[in-house]
């Protein structure tokens, strides 16, 4: 099993008890549509946006068809400058890999930049079970980090928290503060996670850090920031570990620029974010500063098996997080409700490709198939048509609830017989219609929907029928 | 030019709920000049089997669809989301079957949701009629992102003598239905169309127009759960002048 125990298999359930907690709808209401006017406002600034997405469409698929080329080729890279490549089949591989690193260290304390892959992998609680403390430097990770929580969001991992929570969190944990201290504003929030984090910069020995990219023709990770908490996380303590997914790398120099023209106008709507970095491993003799030792490692678990499938193109993705700003179901539930790493309309294709379809299952269901999620994909991901082929495979494993399976028979097996059809259609229309009611606050089988609206009652007659009278 | 012979797709929903949709339509494609035929074999799409994964199904559905209305000049139906599945997904449906996926690329390419035949194909943008009243209209997803369906409707709504468009916030957000979504997922199907119908209702308008049933009937019967006093009604029977028929759940 690899780091946090998934509850994605009880996404209903979860989300049920999201619509009722009042912080969380708080947060989300708060934070909704600021994502969207500025990515909108971001878009409309560059007129060729479009045809810069199918570029980076184009080149990412061209790097998925030749995906090992291109991580020899920067693994070749990486190790003339001095860094070492760790090749991690697994979660558990990369739990291995990283705390053999951080011994190999004497490492007591790792400072963490921002990385979903870590969190894929449960590096923190690995760590910690091992003695070794790990400390988060994003102020959104450090946040949840104190209220022993997942990241709800890949960008804003503590976007479903609202001010007086993140006040309560600091109280709890900065022993030192006095109560008269005032931490009611974002402001003074920052500047008391700043002063805290700050310290702790120079007592780690270790730096984690996560990879927007990885560039096979210099050897290069990159790194984009807001807080420029990940080049010190980086750059401060003696090792420097970057931890990856493989479907991270891109070809060249220029391929880089491409996805940054994207990723920030997608994500936050900035037009590059504020910090972007790009590390070339250890430290030269030339050099003022920078770690002794830099190691990627290279996660696959289980990305490589989605090539070649109707998957294949999720691996396009650049986690910008468009999908789940505009997508309305996250919108309702956030993302913890998601019950695994990935949330939102990318967790809901990316989480059965890695921990399977018996667990993620509800994920790729639990969608209207709106669309806007693909419309707003800087990397032109099909999302709903991916969602739709995971229905698919669960038909085909015979997943599918039992009833939708009947059901779905039923009125198949009539639908194919146009006499059998409209006798049913008729009996249905005269049996609603023949109370004379206009809408129903209840209905036999239909519990679903009128547990939260009316059902409105049929007009009276199907279409077929009046027609074929002569009605028109 | 003779008159094109267009074949009705009803709709499941329209045949079974609101059949005065279908009529609406056979008046708006009549007066347009068109020749409508009502296929007597159609059921449905088969966008039901083909969201719930159900292949088999969906192609054989997919398949009567094709046999039943390929010989016509066009297809139109008072549905984005059914013309959607025709236009967009007949084609993946049979993938690896040549003959067929040359049959539904035929049939794609001829099929229309009935605002955009009316304005993109016949280049219709007057549709002759008054009535004083105020509308919002909702884009439904299928349609709208699918089929780029958005400015057509608005434009026909327009041409309404007295007819006030009033926009709401987030008009092209879903508004929950989903299909089979709505009732696998009711609690969050249910915060879907309680924004929905608060957006609706902000912009004080009379009524909510749209081009989906599906869509209408929840938002309607949301409103109706709440009191709210706005109307639904599907935008083509503004648009053909019938507004005797109550509105969707509305008393007779």
């Amino acid at each position: 099993m690899s780091g946090h125990v998934p509850t994605s298999s009880a996404f209903k359930s979860n989300s049920q008890e999201a619509l009722v907690n009042r912080n969380l709808q708080a947060a989300l209401r708060g934070s909704r549509g600021n994502f969207i006017a500025k990515r909108a406002a971001a878009r409309a600034n560059v007129p060729e946006f479009d045809d810069i997405r199918d570029q980076a469409r184009d080149m990412k698929n061209h790097v998925l068809a030749n995906l090992d080329l291109y991580l020899e080729a920067y693994e070749k890279k990486v190790t003339e400058a001095g860094g070492h490549v760790h090749w991690a089949e697994t979660a558990e591989d990369a739990r291995r890999i990283v705390l053999d690193i951080c011994r190999k260290s004497n490492a007591k304390t790792v400072n963490k930049g921002k990385t979903m892959i870590s969190e894929e992998c449960g590096i923190n609680d690995h760590l910690a079970e091992n003695g070794i403390k790990p400390v988060e430097t994003d102020l959104g990770e450090y946040i949840i980090q104190l209220r022993g929580e997942i990241p709800s969001h890949i960008i804003a991992p503590a976007v479903h928290v609202t001010v007086p929570e993140i006040e309560e969190a600091f109280r709890k944990h900065h022993a030192h503060l006095p109560p008269d201290r005032d931490l009611s504003e974002l402001a003074s929030l920052q500047a008391e996670a700043r002063s805290e984090l700050r310290a702790k910069y120079f007592e780690a020995e270790v730096g984690i850090t996560g990879a927007n990219m990885l560039i096979a023709e210099t050897g290069q990770s990159v790194i984009v920031t807001n807080e420029g908490n990940g080049d010190l996380s980086q750059s401060l303590p003696k090792v420097h570990i970057v931890m990856a997914s493989l479907e991270k790398i891109v070809p060249t120099l220029e391929d880089s620029a491409t996805l940054l023209r994207l990723l920030a106008r997608s994500a936050t709507g900035q037009e590059m974010s504020v910090y972007t970095t790009f590390s070339s491993g250890p430290k030269r003799s030339e050099d003022p500063d920078g770690p002794e030792e830099y190691h990627v490692v290279l996660l696959d678990n289980g990305r490589s098996n989605m090539i070649g499938t109707e998957f294949e193109e999720m691996l396009r993705c650049i986690r910008c997080g468009a999908c789940m700003n505009h997508c309305p179901v996250y919108q309702s539930v956030g993302g913890h409700a998601y019950g695994w790493v990935y949330p939102g309309p990318m967790g809901a294709v990316l989480t059965p490709s890695l921990i399977g379809v018996e667990e993620g299952g509800q994920l790729p269901n639990a969608s209207t198939f709106c669309g806007r999620c693909e419309a707003v994909c800087p990397m032109r991901i099909p999302l709903p048509k991916m969602m739709r082929s995971w229905r698919e495979r669960e038909f085909e494993k015979n997943l599918t609830p039992s009833a939708t399976r009947y059901g779905l028979g039923v009125w198949a097996w009539a639908a194919q017989r146009p006499w059998a059809y409209r006798l049913a259609a008729r009996i249905a229309n005269r049996s609603l219609g023949i109370t004379g009611k206009s809408k129903f606050s209840k209905l036999p089988l239909a519990g679903g929907w009128t547990k939260f609206r009316d059902f409105p009652a049929p007009q009276g007659g199907t279409f077929m029928d009046q027609w074929k009278a002569g009605k028109r | 030019m003779s008159a094109p012979r267009v074949a009705l797709l009803v709709t499941c929903l329209v045949d079974m709920f609101r059949p005065s949709v279908g009529f609406a339509t056979v008046k708006l494609l009549e007066d347009a000049g068109c020749t409508v035929e009502v296929p007597q074999r159609q059921t449905c799409c088969g966008q039901p089997a083909w969201n719930s994964g159900d292949r088999e199904h969906a192609k054989a559905l997919a398949a009567q669809v094709i046999e039943e209305f390929e010989g016509f000049d066009y297809v139109v139906a008072p549905s984005g989301s059914c013309a959607a599945t025709v236009v967009k997904d007949y084609t993946e449906m049979f993938k690896g079957d040549e003959a067929m996926v040359t049959r539904a690329k035929a049939l794609a390419a001829k099929t229309h949701e009935i605002t955009s035949f009316l304005t993109d194909v016949l280049g219709i943008n007057d549709v002759k009629q008054a009535l004083t009243t105020s509308v919002t209209y909702h884009d439904s997803c299928s349609g709208l992102r699918s089929l780029g369906v958005s400015e057509q409707p608005r434009k026909l709504l327009g041409s309404v003598e007295g007819l006030e468009l009033r926009e709401m916030v987030e008009n092209d957000v879903c508004c929950g239905f989903g299909g089979t979504f709505c009732v696998k997922f009711p609690d969050v199907s249910n915060s879907m169309v309680s924004d929905k119908t608060r957006n609706i209702a902000d912009t004080g308008a009379d009524m909510v127009l749209a081009g989906d049933l599906g869509c209408l009937m929840n938002m309607a019967g949301k409103a109706s759960r709440e009191g709210r006093n706005f109307k639904a009604r599907h935008v083509v029977e503004i648009l053909a002048g019938d507004t005797k028929t109550p509105a969707i759940g509305e008393d007779k």
